[in-house]
């Protein structure tokens, strides 16, 4: 199961001021439910006031395009960092509150890594740093300074033969629309890097982080027990 | 029949791409100058926007443009739109944003003034149909694809007269019938009537629907996300208000669809119009929770169903009321598909279907995997088990008696099925889940544990004719098929190409596959869903490889003298019957029917085709042997597909978790084509009826309308924790007439297969009391064995 590595900053990415949660403009108190799922966007259509309602977590910023660098929100400054990505060095202009899956993607064309939720649900966008599978959708890209990053672009031998789970992942027919195929190698590859033997209970338990739409769950197992018999 | 590549397995051409990341989907498509796009979303379930406010939005820095609705085309009452001026539901888009980057174009919606006036909404078809009800549209509470937008109010005596746990059956929009109802009642030794209640819930594609879209020499270049290729472009072309050919669409691969991404979509053509506004490229992100609220949902069946059966268990009548839940617009014909799929599964002797579909401010709906098959799987299987119990006969015996066969026949037309060999799954199934000895554990403790088996079957129909094929041999010998069924991720893209290889005698490592990008030749083909690519499909290539095979024997008899006749076709060569030494390899003749032209290299093409086929041919014509072709193979009848499921559950009585100990699914879909990706399409559609069957549901908010379970975690898709411990897949693996070599789709059924015979192995577990709902959550088990109260009214839709 992929750890969230998530300890500073991100927790207050896509939270609204806490003054905002009794403005809602109705005559009844909102109940936990409400606030709890949906209280920015009923607020932002209901007072339609223009209130100044943080920049959702969705977001990230684009250096490629001219302008980008122009700061439109306070505190979004960009640094440069470096990040050691699938063996090399990367130096990037990264945002305080930019996460790795929005660097990876559209700062270094890694775009290998998928984001399906940004929330930390799914899986999709799972990479291993330091053996440790990681959200990197959850993950501060300055978090990652000094830590060893693989994406999915890495995971192939230097010669560009595939990884013994991609290979299983092929032979056992694992992805359907492959959609959450980058994230489910990278939830095998570090679950074999830990426990190159694992029951399929074990298995089961280590990829139970990556959603699969698809269903394609038997297949993917059948193709981690298959890489783990090759090791 | 023996063939040399089907029902043999092999490595799908675009697999690699997807373990190793380097598979594009529409987000990660990148162009230079691009601008990002956001959407303003309604906030509330229904409203009229009253005025838009951008001037501080675009004084921002980065912010370049705004669309509104005025800005787009608009579609006539109820059609999906692209933006709203009246939105129907939450998250409904009302304006998008464009800015030189995300994070601004963000900050610019927050700087949006839009004032909305709110109107009354309804979440529920019955509070809409009680007289007096809000109604989801101003004009009107009731529409459907064929079904006018119109008010429907049911009499109050209507209400009044059915107890609060029965469904009320007033006025229906639609209905049909055969034979005599009323005496299959008379007739039946046991009658069960039930009301019953299927979730909606959403289809949660993994990959949200972004979109990128630019223009270059007046065509517009769309990077989309579909399960269909060609048949997204006239649709798709009319949201961007331009001809179809003027449209470019690339879509190589889909992070899932389920039906959702199966025909066009609006929203797909935002980023469209935004670049035509601002001359730049556009990238359009969706987020989960504008893909729940956009990206459509399955809907929900408020249903009421009486059948009468034999003693040996035959089904003399059923009579069948489906007030379907259908969104707030067009929606899709989940309701009529119920009553189908009784007529077919059941082959009752006489039968009733009535049915409406009303509006609700809820997500739209489309189409997801066994559209109102599925649904009533679930409903109906459970309550098919009661009646086997009341009549003292087996599970599995009731099943066989109705099951359709060769002669089994569909709805009040009384259309025949191409070939149904559903006793057959059944028995092949009961083998290897070995129901003789299985059943008897039935109801078995273990500590808090109690052991439940069930049986599932569902069925969709699979198939359609009439479209083109397209092949092309180059002189470098090598088979080209285009293909423009598009590419939803289950291979059967590549399955059926494979059809054309086998006809033309192909080594499959000699064909090449195009697809994916207007720009490679394609053909018009129908889309891919409704478990049809594999009959359709199979036709249209069969047909374009016959043109292939006729145009080789003519050249080989015009190079080399005598009749095509003359000639066969063996290992990519034309070989004379006579001498075998008199021969000419397909990579020659494709040279000569270069320098042949008309119809051999594609300079001229059947008039019969669509014209979008004449514009594919017209991009390859010259390059090498055309095989081009409208399907005309005779055609009658309805393709069906079906899938039985066995299952074995244990159901924790204190804590009602649920384990799968093993299922069993077997599927008569024809002749098979690719046996593992087969086994897989069974396991992993089981996957999505135990969400179905188990967690996944619409929840709103009754007060405010707002959606409670838009995130994954709340939604539930079933994870890798909820899948069966044991599972196994198998086919029958007999041919369907209708089919050149015999094939014929299945990917819905198994959805329907899993989730039913799960359900009806809880009730087993649960000495037959049966919910009449879906999904079956844990606290309904629980409320139940507690003899507490259940949490949702009787009917209830949208319960917490
Ligand atoms: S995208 Fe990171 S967990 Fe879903
Ligand atoms: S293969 Fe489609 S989501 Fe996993």
């Amino acid at each position: 199961m992929p750890y969230n590595d998530n300890d500073t900053g991100c927790e207050t990415i896509g939270r609204e001021a806490p003054d905002q949660a009794s403005a809602h403009g109705g005559d009844q108190p909102l109940t936990p439910a409400q606030l709890r799922s949906s209280r920015r966007i009923f607020i932002k259509g209901v007072i339609s006031s223009g209130a100044a309602i943080s920049a959702s977590s969705y977001v990230f910023r684009d250096g490629v395009v001219p302008g980008a660098h122009a700061a439109t929100a306070a505190g979004s400054v960009e640094r440069l960092i470096t990040l050691n990505i699938n063996g090399r060095d990367r130096r990037v202009d990264v945002l305080p509150q930019e996460t790795l899956a929005h660097t990876l993607r559209y700062k270094l064309g890694l775009t290998g890594t998928k984001i399906g939720c940004d929330h930390g649900e799914c899986g999709a966008c799972t990479v291993i740093s330091d053996n440790i599978a990681v959200y990197s959708c959850t993950t501060l890209s300055h978090r990652m300074r000094g830590r060893k990053i693989v994406t999915i672009e890495g995971v192939e031998g230097p010669d560009g033969k595939l990884h013994k789970v991609q290979q299983a992942f092929i032979d056992e027919l694992g992805p359907q629309c492959g959609f959450c195929t980058p994230g489910q190698v990278m939830s095998a590859v570090a679950l074999l890097a830990g426990n190159p033997k694992p029951t399929i209970d074990e298995a089961r338990l280590g990829m139970s982080g990556n959603l699969c739409r698809c269903g394609a769950y038997d297949h993917y197992l059948n193709g981690v027990m298959r890489a783990a018999g090759e090791a | 029949m023996a063939y040399q590549l089907l029902g043999k397995n092999f490595v799908p051409p675009d697999i690699a791409a997807k373990v190793t990341g380097r598979a594009k989907y529409s987000e990660d498509f990148r162009a230079e100058g691009m601008l990002f796009c956001k959407l303003l979303t309604s906030p509330m379930p229904h409203a009229r926007v009253r005025n838009i406010d951008a001037s501080e939005a675009l004084k921002m820095p980065g912010v370049i443009a705004i669309l509104t609705p005025d800005d787009v085309p608009q579609f006539p009452d109820p059609e999906d739109l692209i933006l709203y001026k009246e939105p129907y539901y939450v998250g409904a888009p009302i304006l998008a944003v464009a800015a030189v980057d995300e994070l601004t174009a963000a900050n610019a919606i927050e700087k949006i003034k839009v004032d909305l006036e709110p109107l009354p909404f309804t979440l529920d078809p019955l509070d809409s149909l009680y007289p007096g009800g809000p109604n989801a549209r101003t004009n009107g509470n009731v529409a459907n694809v064929g079904l006018k937008l119109q008010t429907l109010k049911w009499d109050a005596a209507a209400f009044a007269k059915a107890e609060a746990d029965t469904l009320p059956l007033g006025t229906p929009s639609e209905s049909w019938s055969y034979g005599d109802v009323e005496a299959g009642f008379r007739d039946a030794k046991v009658v069960v009537e039930e009301s019953f209640v299927t979730a909606s819930y959403a289809h949660h594609s993994m990959e949200p629907r972004s979109a990128m879209a630019y223009w270059e020499n007046g065509k517009c270049f769309l990077h989309g996300s579909s399960q269909s290729q060609s048949f997204m472009v006239p649709g798709m072309a009319r949201y961007v208000g331009i001809k179809p050919e003027e449209l470019v669409y690339i879509a190589e691969f889909c992070g899932g669809g389920f039906g959702s991404k199966g025909t066009p979509y609006p929203i797909m053509s935002i980023p469209a119009h935004m670049s035509k506004k601002t001359g730049r490229p556009v990238m359009m992100r969706i987020t989960r929770a504008e893909e729940y609220t956009n990206g459509y949902g399955r809907g929900g069946f408020q249903g009421w169903v009486k059948m009468g059966f034999r003693a040996d268990g035959r089904m003399t009548a059923v009579d069948m009321y489906i007030v379907g839940e259908n969104g707030p617009n067009q929606g899709f014909w989940d309701f009529r598909n119920a009553g189908e799929a009784v007529s077919v599964v059941y082959q009752p002797l006489a039968m009733r279907w009535r049915g409406t579909s009303v509006l609700t401010n809820t997500p739209p709906r489309t189409a997801q995997r066994g559209p109102g098959e599925n649904q009533t799987a679930s409903a109906i299987e459970p309550i098919l088990d009661k009646a086997a119990r009341q009549l003292g006969i087996d599970r599995l015996a009731i099943r066989h008696i109705n099951a359709p066969d060769n002669q089994g026949k569909v709805g009040a037309e009384r259309t025949p099925l191409t070939s149904a060999y559903v006793k057959e799954a059944l028995e092949k199934g009961a083998k290897l889940f070995n129901w003789d000895e299985r059943s008897k554990r039935s109801g078995q403790r273990k500590g808090s544990k109690v052991t439940g088996v069930g049986i599932g079957q569902a069925f969709h129909p699979s198939g359609a004719h009439g479209f083109d094929g397209l092949v092309r041999i180059t002189p470098d010998g090598k088979l080209h098929i285009h293909t423009g069924v598009g590419n939803l991720g289950t291979y059967s893209y590549a399955a059926t190409s494979r059809i054309a290889a086998e006809a033309l005698g192909y080594d499959w490592k000699n064909v090449i596959i195009e697809r994916g990008d207007t720009r490679r030749a394609l053909p018009w083909n129908l889309g891919q869903f409704g478990s049809n690519t594999s009959f359709t499909m199979s036709r249209t290539n069969f047909v374009a490889a016959e043109d292939a095979k006729k145009k080789l024997l003519d050249i080989a008899a015009k190079k080399l003298g005598g009749a095509p006749d003359d000639y066969d076709l063996a290992n990519e060569k034309i070989v004379s019957k006579k001498d075998p030494g008199k021969s000419m390899s397909f990579a020659e003749a494709a040279q000569e029917a270069i320098s042949l032209g008309g119809a051999y290299s594609g300079k001229e093409v059947p008039d019969n085709l669509n014209p979008m086929t004449k514009g594919a041919v017209a991009l390859i014509a010259g390059t090498g042997l055309i095989g081009v072709a409208k399907d005309m193979l005779p055609f009658s009848g309805m393709p069906a597909t079906f899938t039985v499921g066995f299952v074995e559950i244990e159901l924790d009585l204190e804590t009602a978790e649920t384990r799968i100990l093993e299922y069993v699914g077997v599927t008569d879909c024809g002749t098979v084509i690719h046996p593992q990706n087969l086994h897989h399409q069974v396991k992993s559609g089981g996957v999505m009826g135990i969400g179905m069957a188990r967690f996944e549901r619409y929840v709103f908010d009754p007060k405010y309308g707002i959606p409670l379970a838009s995130e994954l975690y709340l939604s539930k898709p079933p994870s890798y924790l909820d899948m069966p411990l044991s599972v196994q897949a198998d086919a029958v693996d007999l041919p369907d007439p209708q089919s050149p070599m015999g094939t014929r789709g299945m990917g819905e059924p198994p959805l329907g297969a899993s989730s039913s015979s799960l359900l009806c192995a809880i009730s087993d577990a649960l000495g037959g009391h049966v919910f009449n709902r879906t999904p079956v959550v844990p606290d309904m088990i629980i409320n139940f064995l507690s003899k507490q109260p259940q949490a949702h009214r009787p009917l209830q839709v949208s319960t917490v």
